[in-house]
């Protein structure tokens, strides 16, 4: 028996940003839970299953939030389950709420995920003071920064190239609502005046820290005949995992990521990512991470990523706009970052991501990673229903 | 297995809590001794107060005052208090269902032994003399044989002055952390200034420092193999902003570095040298500083760099 297409027709999220004081945990989920509700036409007693992820339970030192959260997300006398894969959690929570429907083992899922970094210590849940280990002498962005400069290294890419990015996704970030970062006054000098924290990355190329909370309602074809506005269709979506260290080990182009990209190809019969994909959400919380994504995810060729950025292709009115939201770079409630791709990318196809839509987008991409860049998540969708 | 190292791991940390309004009016009920309640869609009235339907999910706003008297539906005596708990002597985890509420609040009862406590006795609240707005500004329950309080709860607004809008939630975990066999050999062998990493039977990687398994062909690995003192900086960062707990002047020099026969770099800082002048291929040895477990740096050798070829691959 084929598996059943998967339709999202809800998406919510909050307004992101630096600290969300006047709500507790619950009450912010449950924002972006209603807001996917209201977009769906549905009430909670249409789902019948909740899907949730979020970063490790140290990060705001609630221990299994998910338990404390059924009564937000309607979930009492349903199926819940938690997904837990660091920073790709938002994406591979969906795709295994994707899966559920697929299997047609629920039909109609509400999958969520959130942070509230701004009562979180990220750090401390990261860096525990294990014994005998050498301590991390970085920080977050220092073990990001030496991969950068190998990339920078193997591919001779000049060093503005970073800037160019964070200079796009902040201005990409003003056409969106819901995104954390609002710097109208932004200019590329101002990005390339910005210090540098870890050499070669600088404060303005880093992603923030955010509160927030993103939720998408996945439903079958019966549902999606139902759905008041046009659903996005999931076309492909796979999760790839490695060892944080281990010999061999790409972290310019990890190839779990490379593996995960080439299933959700060829799940979605994509022989040319370039010109067959029209919009890319993927997961870049320091600026040079877009090109080096662009060559993992097969959008170009080993050491040809930054040219692509150099040229605007990645821009909103490139031919291969990247991160239309504004990107990981203006909104990072790290749990929920990888839903908000996802979800970005659903928006895309389904006409409905106002001011930052790009005209025409069929097809569009969704992608997360995290952890060392161990684990990849990523999702295909489409305006149309999958062939088949 | 008298040769693997154990120690304490102490992780703590105080969390900070957004309360929202419900919770907002419970702890700032208490600090004024007031059991705020929430009213569910059936009529009940739970206490504490959640902000959501357990059964229909709706928001539930309509607040309520109930009794500070109440009964014990449950409980389980306690014979060994920890740190932070509510008493310091012997006491009972109770769930008392105050008068006026339908659902049981989790608190401690000061009884003499298990023998005074039963389930279905009669309690009331016993208020903390310093109240912050806590579910502590209740210092615990206590035996009382008074009237009982009234059956119906009265409507509140849940408005305070001065409201409580967020609580510090100390969060504490011990642990004690084994170091296992691999890493404890490697770290005797450093504690002689020598770098130890094991081979993979399967794949020939040296694994510095070594897990004890190979993470690529997932088998044991005991093969040892010395590496080092010698190698090469594959990449870098300069760090500029001072990291918390770590004691160092920035900028510094954060690097990967390839010991001589390791198959993958490990990380360290590296000095003797300007942080501007740090390059890809750099050659290096470790500083040693007395007592340390770990080089204190690696400093330039004085060879010349690596070329890129040789060590492309550890990048």
């Amino acid at each position: 028996m084929p598996k059943e297409p998967v339709a999202v027709v809800g998406i919510g999220q909050t307004k992101h940003v630096a600290a969300r004081h006047d709500v507790s945990i619950a009450g912010l989920v449950r924002e972006a839970a209603v807001r996917a509700l209201e977009d769906a036409g549905l009430t909670w007693s249409d789902i019948d299953a909740v899907v949730i992820g979020k970063a490790p339970d140290f990060f705001e030192g609630v221990m299994m939030p998910e338990l404390y959260l059924a009564d937000a997300l309607g979930a009492v006398g349903k199926p819940m389950l938690r997904v837990h894969t660091a920073g790709s959690v938002g994406g591979s929570t969906a795709l295994v709420a994707a899966g559920l429907v697929a299997a047609r083992v629920h039909r109609t899922v509400l999958t969520l995920a959130f942070e509230k970094q701004s009562e979180s210590n990220a750090m401390w849940g990261l860096s525990l003071p294990v014994p005998f280990q050498q301590p991390l002498l970085a920080g977050a962005g220092g073990f990001f920064a030496p991969h950068v400069r190998a990339y920078m290294r193997r591919t001779g890419a000049p060093d503005t190239v970073g800037s160019l990015v964070a200079y796009k996704d902040r201005r990409n970030a003003l056409k969106n609502p819901y995104a954390h970062i609002h710097d109208a006054d932004i200019t590329l000098e101002k990005v390339q005046a910005s210090p540098m924290l870890w050499d070669p990355i600088r404060y303005s190329e880093t992603c923030p820290s955010s509160d927030g909370a993103c939720a998408m309602i996945l439903t079958d074809r019966e549902g999606a005949s139902r759905a008041p506005h046009p659903p996005a269709w999931v076309h492909g979506g796979a999760m790839r995992s490695e060892p944080t260290l281990f010999a061999g080990k790409d972290f310019v182009s990890p190839q779990a990521g490379k593996d995960c990209a080439a299933d959700v190809y060829r799940q979605a019969r994509i022989t040319d990512p370039r010109r067959e994909i029209d919009a890319v959400e993927m997961y870049v919380p320091f600026s040079w991470y877009e090109p080096m994504w662009l060559e993992n995810l097969g959008f170009a060729g080993e050491g040809e990523g930054w040219k692509l950025t150099e040229a605007g292709v990645t821009e909103l009115d490139g031919d291969l706009p990247v991160n239309p939201s504004g990107g990981v770079l203006s909104t990072n409630p790290i749990g929920a970052s990888g839903m908000i791709r996802f979800a970005e990318a659903a928006l895309q196809v389904r006409g409905r991501a106002g001011e930052h839509q790009i005209d025409g987008a069929t097809r569009a991409v969704g992608h997360a990673y995290g952890g060392g860049a161990q684990f990849f998540a990523m999702w295909l969708v489409g305006s149309q229903p999958p062939p088949g | 297995m008298t040769d693997v190292l154990s120690a304490p791991l102490v992780v703590e940390f105080p969390f900070t809590r957004s309360l929202g309004p419900v919770q907002s009016a419970f702890l700032t009920g208490l600090r004024e001794r007031t059991v705020l309640g929430v009213r569910a869609d059936d009529g009940t009235v739970l206490v504490p107060p959640v902000e959501y339907d357990p059964v229909t999910a709706n928001e539930l706003r309509e607040l309520v005052e109930v009794a500070t008297t109440g009964t014990v539906t449950t409980w389980a005596w306690n014979p060994f208090p920890r740190r932070d708990q509510p008493l310091g002597t012997p006491f009972a985890w109770v769930l008392v269902r105050l008068d006026g509420a339908a659902t049981a609040l989790l608190h401690a009862l000061d009884a003499p032994g298990p023998d005074a406590v039963h389930t279905g006795m009669r309690v009331r609240i016993r208020w903390a003399a310093t109240r912050t707005g806590a579910i502590t500004d209740i210092a615990c329950f206590e035996p009382y044989e008074g009237e009982a309080g009234p059956d119906e709860p009265t409507h509140h607004d849940g408005e305070f002055t001065d409201p409580v809008t967020g609580i510090v939630a100390p969060a504490r975990l011990d642990y004690v952390h084994t170091a296992g066999r691999a890493q404890s050999a490697y770290l005797k062998a450093l504690a002689g200034h020598r770098t130890v990493g094991e081979r993979c039977p399967a794949c020939r990687k040296v694994y510095v420092p070594p897990r004890g398994a190979c993470p690529t062909c997932g088998i044991a690995t005991a093969e040892q193999v010395e590496v080092g003192p010698r190698g090469t900086v594959t990449t870098f960062c300069i760090v500029n902003i001072k990291a918390k707990n770590l004691d160092i002047e920035v900028p510094y020099v954060y690097a990967h570095i390839a010991l001589d026969g390791a198959d993958l770099a490990l990380h360290g800082r590296i000095a003797g040298i300007p942080y501007d002048q740090v390059r890809m291929g750099l050659r290096v040895e470790p500083v040693w500083a007395e007592g340390a477990a770990h080089p204190d740096h690696y400093r330039p050798t004085g060879e010349p760099d690596a070329d890129y070829d040789t060590y492309k691959e550890l990048v």
